[in-house]
């Protein structure tokens, strides 16, 4: 299997200069600075293989676009191995530049003052895109978002998700083999999010583009990524599936019995099983268990309840993502140098 | 792909933008315009109450650099560190660096594409000073050509000492006073506040060894046939070893600046 991105031990500080408040901490700033050497990311590693689809979810902070960065060659590494497509990202060499693309849901690289179609004129001459290419994914793509005329108006009278589908356009019309999207939906509404997520999984599909994804938004990683990569405090805490995420921190599951015959003493199941009653109504019950005593509770239920109807859940995935963060809190805190 | 369509592309751009705004365009050249006509107004002023000549310049003299001077100002207009600031601190960079071409590239482009908006708006204030003030001037064809390179080659010089005081941001993110000191420089050693002539024997001298009078007295005086064939030689040397030594410069500086940049804010 081919690596379009191979990470081993990447390290990034940032030096960041610190001082009080106040008038006389800002007079002794003058004499003496401080600064702090804040670990952005630490002994980050791991491999990403052609056409994947991987989600970096972190809280703010965590060291996610840091990562994006220095794999689209914006940021300069401390130390250890980042290669994207057999190019280390920090030369920025044009023929590696010209393989990649970086959308930030923050930040526009269409010309401001111009309608798009102007900057897509540019980017065709940047990219040396072949006119019939350019004019065929120009197109596609403008009709997968139902930009309309919406390419003809200048930018700065667009609003904020016609903004992030414009710059969506001019980032794919090079056809990049890698696409680094750092919070490509926010901001925007539901409407637009699920939009631009369809638009990103039909490119991954037929260009078999890998894509790195950054969001706060679980909609887009669930909806998205196969594999996640958690991040806190610069460390990965978790590399692998949606589903592993589940097992790996090992979240209660909820039943939820439709029925009738339920038990008055429910406090005893869930003493017996572990967890607690979600929902109590006469007709229904929920029941928040660990997954290791689903198929026991689960069988109990089935023996003492007339049940009409049964499901069991998984947590929410954001429920999930608390739960891995308040773990990481819980290590040992990276070093920072002062 | 080819650095010269991309060229295009961008400079075609660059004039677009400036077709965009059209009155905010016309306003910001009516302010640099302000400049020359002030200039010209004292020093001729000065010329005709110190008997008709001072530092070798009669008023005719004096109306001839102006007017080609305003033009040379059109000209040279390039990206200022302020700008460099604004993108640097606010992570904006971020958006050239993903490109694959040089960011010296596009803003030279881009405003090289700016020019021809520019030049229009100059001419009918050139014609009006003309009629105004008819200097005698001797226009050639062969000098004109000369001009025509010189000026380009002073853009150049001009776009990459700002561009590599630019890159000093990577290091302070505040640059703006360097680029104060710097306009400083420039007026006094370049022949834009005065011409060279009336400024002292030791600011002539120094001149000659920095990039400032070479984007301004050196074509001025080019079109104004103040200079020898092997004066304008010379000046046209200077340009070449200038354009060199900025390259160099902006090479070495580039290359480290690049390490430092953080991308905040992008």
């Amino acid at each position: 299997m081919t690596h379009s991105v191979h990470v081993a031990d990447l390290r990034r500080t940032f030096k960041v200069p610190v001082r009080e408040g106040g008038l006389k901490a800002s007079v002794k700033s003058l004499v003496k600075r401080r600064h702090k050497q804040v670990v952005a990311v630490e002994a980050a590693t791991f491999d990403v293989t052609a056409g994947e689809v991987v989600g970096f979810l972190g809280p703010n902070g965590a060291g996610k676009t840091t990562i994006l960065k220095m794999l689209s060659g914006l940021l300069h590494s401390d130390s250890g191995v980042a290669e994207v497509l057999g190019h280390q990202p920090q030369r920025r060499e044009p023929a590696f530049l010209r393989r990649i693309a970086l959308v930030a849901g923050n930040r526009s690289s269409i010309a401001w003052d111009l309608p798009a179609l102007d900057s897509y004129l540019l980017l065709k001459a940047l990219y040396g895109i072949p006119a019939a290419d350019f004019l065929r994914r120009r197109d596609q793509y403008i009709e997968l978002l139902e930009l309309g005329d919406i390419v003809s108006k200048p930018v700065r009278n667009l609003s904020l998700g016609e903004r992030m589908k414009v710059e969506l356009v001019g980032s794919l019309l090079h056809a990049p083999e890698v696409l680094f999207l750092d919070e490509p939906t926010l901001g925007l509404d539901v409407t637009m999010q699920r939009r631009l997520r369809t638009f990103v999984q039909d490119y991954n599909r037929e260009y078999g583009a890998t894509v790195l994804l950054t969001s706060h938004y679980m909609a887009d990683v669930v909806e998205l990524c196969e594999r996640v990569i958690v991040i806190h405090r610069g460390r990965i805490h978790y590399d692998g599936g949606l589903t592993g995420l589940t097992s790996r921190f090992a979240s209660p599951k909820t039943i939820t019995v439709v029925g009738s015959g339920f038990p008055s003493d429910l406090d005893g199941i869930t003493r017996t099983f572990g967890g607690d009653v979600v929902e109590r109504l006469p007709d229904r019950i929920s029941l928040r268990v660990p997954p290791d005593q689903v198929g026991a509770a689960v069988s109990y239920l089935l023996g003492v309840v007339k049940v009409d109807d049964l499901n069991i859940e998984d947590p929410p995935i954001e429920d999930l993502i608390v739960r891995v963060f308040n773990e990481a809190a819980e290590d040992p805190p990276v070093p920072q140098e002062v | 792909m080819g650095l010269g369509r991309y060229y295009l592309a961008e400079a075609r751009n660059g004039l677009v933008s400036e077709f965009q705004y059209r009155l905010a365009a016309a306003i910001a050249l009516l302010g640099f315009l302000i400049e020359p006509v002030i200039y010209l107004a004292v020093w001729r002023t000065v010329a005709l109450a110190q008997g008709g000549e001072v530092g070798g310049y009669d008023a005719n003299d004096f109306t001839a650099y102006y007017i080609v001077w305003s033009l040379v100002r059109v000209m040279n207009l390039a990206l200022t560190p302020y700008s460099w600031e604004w993108r640097i601190r606010g992570g904006r960079l971020n958006e050239f660096l993903i490109r694959p071409v040089h960011p010296f590239h596009r803003d030279f482009a881009f405003f090289a594409g700016q020019k021809p908006v520019w030049i229009a708006i100059w001419v009918p204030m050139a014609i009006i000073l003309w009629i105004t003030y008819s200097p005698d001037v001797e226009l050639t064809i062969a000098r004109s050509l000369v001009f025509f390179v010189s000026i380009w080659a002073a853009f150049v010089i001009r776009h990459m000492y700002l561009f590599t005081l630019g890159a000093l941001n990577f290091w302070t993110t505040r640059t703006s006073a360097l680029f104060e000191l710097s306009i400083a420089f420039e007026l006094l050693l370049s022949g834009r506040l005065v011409p060279l002539s009336l400024m002292p024997d030791w600011v002539q001298r120094l001149s000659f060894f920095l990039p400032y009078r070479w984007t301004f007295l050196f074509p001025i005086e080019t079109m104004i046939g103040r200079l020898s064939w092997p004066e304008i030689g010379v000046g046209l040397l200077a340009q070449v070893g200038w354009v060199a030594v900025l390259a160099l410069g902006i090479k070495l500086v580039w290359g480290r600046a690049i390490r430092r940049y953080t991308a905040v804010g992008g």
